[in-house]
């Protein structure tokens, strides 16, 4: 390709230089050829970074100091960049600042691919990627501040002396932080003020005709609107590249997963089978089950039918919760020959994919519990359907009828709706367990209904044997070691020799 | 408040000759086409009708002006909401498939609505309304309308008398139309100052420096302060207002005059400012004057694109009044209590031709059609819609000059390439 013979001319000079920096802009791909597990790794290391983002924006004011101080611990666990000054001190264990820059750099146009393919993957990493620049943007000093706009060819208009001296009083009373001999030391940038919309809807900046007039020190903003929408662009550029991506076939399974993935373990392994009893599913569906799975445990009972999305998002849950495929051959066929199917018509139309599900036909291919992410972003439901999250799928004015149904106070109603609005529907189910459950802190991420099954048998003190038998891998989780799943994880030792040949970069070509 | 000599059971029967003979479709379609300069603009625009036993139609679209004016003509709607400009034809909204169907684009809009103030108006409480408390409105109107045009710089802002109880404003300029959800709540917060509901005492709260903003709505609020506030709502004299206030501020030790007692909160307010440079709450008397005028806006209904919102020139189903501009220009003198209602603008109708009415009718009769839009033209014109009418033609002039610039803006910088 003639677009990967120009960019090989820059060498391995430049390369280095690209890491000039503390902070990345991400203006260039990668162009180094990465093995499939560190291809892995990366991606991992930085969707934890960003789930770890999501969370703390929810749970402390953003720039507070505890926001920045465990950004800062997870960002050096992780071993991504993390503290600007750390520039020219050599670190005396661990990978460079090299490596982690690096690191940096290829994890996030791994997740670029990932995470282009629908607007709502689009979105929701566009704001973790935001958030994670403000705060590196913020850590820098002053002068790497400049250097870092000059590095990226970042200039924005600025405002003459007369306009100032013309201004002087309304910016002084714009900004917290100008006084009238600020003003004169400092520039002002002149943008439209679609591009500063968090000043704006602060009032913290001087508005007239449409612009903005911000002091140099909240610069952040306008390069901040900047990274937002080239990101947006580039994303939308890398959806369109895609087809040749999935024609990968080491690629494609790999970025699926992490589109879908949850940084934690992934419930597939059964080491808790035949430890409940179909009688319990209806009392545990009331007590433990996430609220996805009680409505689709609901809608099987009023309907003795599901189709075929809730089939699979209910029967695999099921299956994580511990039942054997003869009980779930069994509960099926119970709940469905009490409606239009007969006997025989299930074992003939329904078993098969049952037993599918649990590896014994076609592929043999073991299915995984699907995670929130996967439950959230891909296959929504539509008419006759009760699969999908209810945080998600759910117009707010019936989860709001839902949520007074199973006695939620109208406090926490309202708090689950804001998190709702805010797009953070696991939060906000995470919210409705500390709510149902009475813990002021449910002490756990939730990416997983089969977690939120754990987790609540936990606080309940029910199923202790489910308890032991599942405390093992739990721990694992909490292990900063152990990253991935463990299907992921393997997949990618077993590929471990394989090289990958095509450059990255091939697949972020400028349109 | 009904008016006299409207009433809600006769509505079925005046809806037919308004929309048949009075409402204003060429201006109407003339607006939402916004001089056709983008494609599909009109076609894609939700239009929603609410009928009789309120039954709501969404997803309403139409190609043309006609096929319009003959379906409203058909269905004869209640009310009229108008929503975004969809990525296809709203009516084919289920064909299309699910998640391409989008709102594109919409006015920036405003809903002010006088329910929102009843913590702080005595005169009258929910959908009632008096000439007293309408200078809430008018001052809502004279705030927004300039922080609209001076900070936004945005230009073709239509006000619209709601009918009842309230105020829209519809901005039209081509960028406002364009701003995303999130630029639309940040003007909109922009623009809030009074927060939180019936638990919170203390709505405004200011902090140094105020911003030039705060400044120029304090200078309209102080306008009409003395008057709306201190004599119209006499917010210093009557006991449970006083003691709203006091809520918010301290003793006015033995004052009794309404005028002193103000004057000591100013007072009070002045020697605190000297005292305490940097500290909050040195601003009370702005903070209460803010608290009692200040605009109140529905924020949720800035935000959505896709929000729905009464049409200008519907009838409002419960007063019978017509949804209609107002001329900033007479502001002051603007009146909710003469907006004409259907009955009224019907029965104007009905009253005999002056002589010289009549006989311009006489020639228009070569060409049938043509001969209908100027008779409707003309109807109109006998009521007294038609001074609305007329400021709403000159509305959409002024739009229209702005697009010819643009276009010319354009055509030149053609020509120097
Ligand atoms: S957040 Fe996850 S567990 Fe909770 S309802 Fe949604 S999909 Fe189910
Ligand atoms: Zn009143």
């Amino acid at each position: 390709m003639e677009f990967l013979s120009r960019r090989r001319k820059l060498n391995t000079n430049s390369q280095t230089e690209a890491y000039g920096h503390a902070l990345q802009f991400y203006g260039q791909p990668p162009l180094e050829n990465i093995s499939l597990s560190e291809f892995e790794t990366f991606a991992v290391d930085r969707l934890k970074l960003l789930k770890t983002i999501e969370n703390l924006g929810v749970s402390y004011v953003k720039q507070s100091d505890q926001y920045i101080k465990k950004l800062e611990s997870e960002s050096k666990m992780l071993n991504f960049p993390y503290r600007s000054d750390m520039d020219d001190r050599k670190s005396q264990s661990g990978p460079s600042e090299y490596e982690k820059r690096r690191k940096d750099h290829i994890s996030h146009f791994i997740l670029r691919l990932a995470y282009c393919q629908t607007e709502d993957l689009r979105r929701w990493f566009i704001q973790q990627e935001v958030d994670l620049f403000r705060y590196r943007f913020n850590d820098l000093q002053p002068k790497q501040k400049l250097e870092f706009l000059h590095r990226n060819n970042l200039q924005y208009d600025t405002i003459g002396v007369e306009e100032k001296k013309t201004l002087l009083d309304k910016l002084v009373n714009s900004s917290y932080a100008v006084s009238g001999i600020t003003v004169e030391d400092q520039d002002f940038y002149k943008v439209p003020f679609q591009d500063a919309l968090d000043l704006v809807r602060m009032r913290k900046v001087y508005l007239k005709a449409g612009y903005v007039y911000i002091p140099h020190q909240d610069i952040v903003t306008i390069v901040l609107n900047d990274f937002r929408t080239r990101l947006s662009k580039a994303l939308a550029l890398t959806a369109r590249s895609l087809p040749a991506v999935h024609s990968d076939e080491r690629l494609q399974p790999l970025l699926n997963h992490l589109s879908h993935a949850y940084v934690g373990q992934d419930y597939s392994i059964q080491k808790n089978v035949g430890k409940i009893s179909l009688e319990q599913i209806d009392s545990l569906s009331g007590k433990s089950f996430p609220l996805c799975m009680r409505q689709l445990h609901q809608a099987l009972r009023d309907n003795h039918h599901l189709r075929h999305g809730g089939r699979m998002q209910y029967g695999l849950f099921l299956k994580g919760i511990g039942l054997s495929l003869e009980q779930a051959l069994q509960f099926w066929r119970s709940e469905f020959i009490r409606g239009k199917v007969d006997a025989d018509k299930f074992d003939k139309a329904y078993a098969y994919s049952i037993r599918h599900m649990f590896g014994k036909e076609g592929k043999r291919t073991d299915y995984t519990p699907y995670s929130c992410m996967k439950v959230i972003l891909s296959n929504p439901p539509s008419q006759g359907d009760h699969h999908g999250c209810p945080f998600r799928h759910s117009d707010p004015e019936l989860l709001k009828q839902k949520l007074q149904f199973y006695k939620v106070s109208p406090s926490g109603i309202s708090q689950i709706l804001e998190l709702v609005k805010g797009m953070h529907y696991q939060l906000a189910c995470q919210k409705y367990f500390e709510l149902t459950h009475n813990v002021e802190d449910a002490n756990f991420s939730l990416n997983h209904p089969n977690q939120y099954f754990i987790e609540s048998q936990k606080l309940l003190g029910g199923g202790k044997d489910i308890k032991r038998e599942i405390d093992t891998p739990q721990r694992s989780q909490e292990n900063s070691a152990a990253r991935g799943s463990t299907a992921a994880r393997e997949a990618a030792a077993s590929q471990n020799l394989v090289e990958m040949t095509e450059e990255l970069d091939s697949f972020f070509q400028d349109a | 408040m009904p008016s006299a000599d409207y009433d809600p059971c006769c509505l079925p029967d005046l809806l037919p000759l308004y929309y048949r003979r009075l409402f204003p479709f060429s201006q109407y379609y003339r607006w939402l086409n916004y001089g056709g300069l983008q494609k599909n603009y009109f076609q894609n625009r939700e239009f929603s009708f609410t009928l009789k036993d309120d039954i709501y139609v969404r997803y309403q679209s139409f190609c043309t002006q006609n096929e319009l004016e003959k379906e409203m003509q058909k269905m004869n709607p209640y009310k009229i909401d108008i929503g975004a400009v969809y990525s296809h034809r709203p009516n084919q909204h289920n064909t299309v498939k699910s998640g391409t169907f989008q709102a594109l684009e919409k006015e920036l809009v405003f809903d002010i609505d006088m329910t929102d103030y009843d913590d702080v108006r005595s005169c009258c409480s929910a959908a009632d309304i008096c000439s007293k408390c309408w200078t809430l409105m008018t001052i809502a109107i004279r705030i927004l309308n300039r922080a609209l045009r001076d900070d936004f710089g945005f230009q073709h802002l239509l006000w619209v008398y709601s009918g009842r109880r309230g105020v829209h404003c519809w901005v039209c300029d081509e960028a406002a139309r364009k701003l995303s959800v999130a630029a639309r709540s940040a003007v909109a917060e922009y623009l809030s100052l009074v927060k939180g509901g019936d638990e919170t005492v203390k709505k405004v709260v200011l902090t140094d420096p105020i911003h030039p903003f705060i400044r120029e709505s304090l200078t309209v609020v102080e306008h009409y302060f003395p008057q709306y506030a201190l004599q119209d709502q006499d917010i210093l004299g009557r006991k449970e207002s006083v003691d709203k206030v006091k809520t918010l501020q301290q003793d006015f030790q033995n004052e009794k005059k309404p005028e002193t007692r103000w004057k000591l909160i100013k007072d009070q307010a002045l020697r605190k400012q000297k005292k305490d440079k940097n500290k909050c709450g040195q601003y009370f008397e702005k903070e209460i004057m803010l608290q009692y005028c200040y605009p109140r806006l529905d924020v949720n209904v800035s935000k959505g694109v896709n929000h729905l919102l009464k049409s200008p020139f519907s009838v409002h189903p419960k007063t019978g009044r017509i949804s209609v501009p107002i001329n900033l220009k007479e502001l002051d003198k603007f009146d909710p209590f003469s907006v004409p209602t259907i009955s009224q603008i019907c029965e104007e109708l009905d009253r005999p031709r002056t002589g010289e009415e009549e006989e311009k009718s006489e020639d228009v009769k070569e060409n049938d059609t043509d001969a209908a839009e100027k008779r409707k033209i003309r109807d109109y014109k006998r009521t007294s819609l038609a001074k609305y009418v007329r400021y709403f033609d000159q509305f959409l002039d002024e739009m229209a000059r702005s697009w010819k610039g643009e276009l010319l803006r354009k055509s030149d910088l053609q020509k120097e390439f």
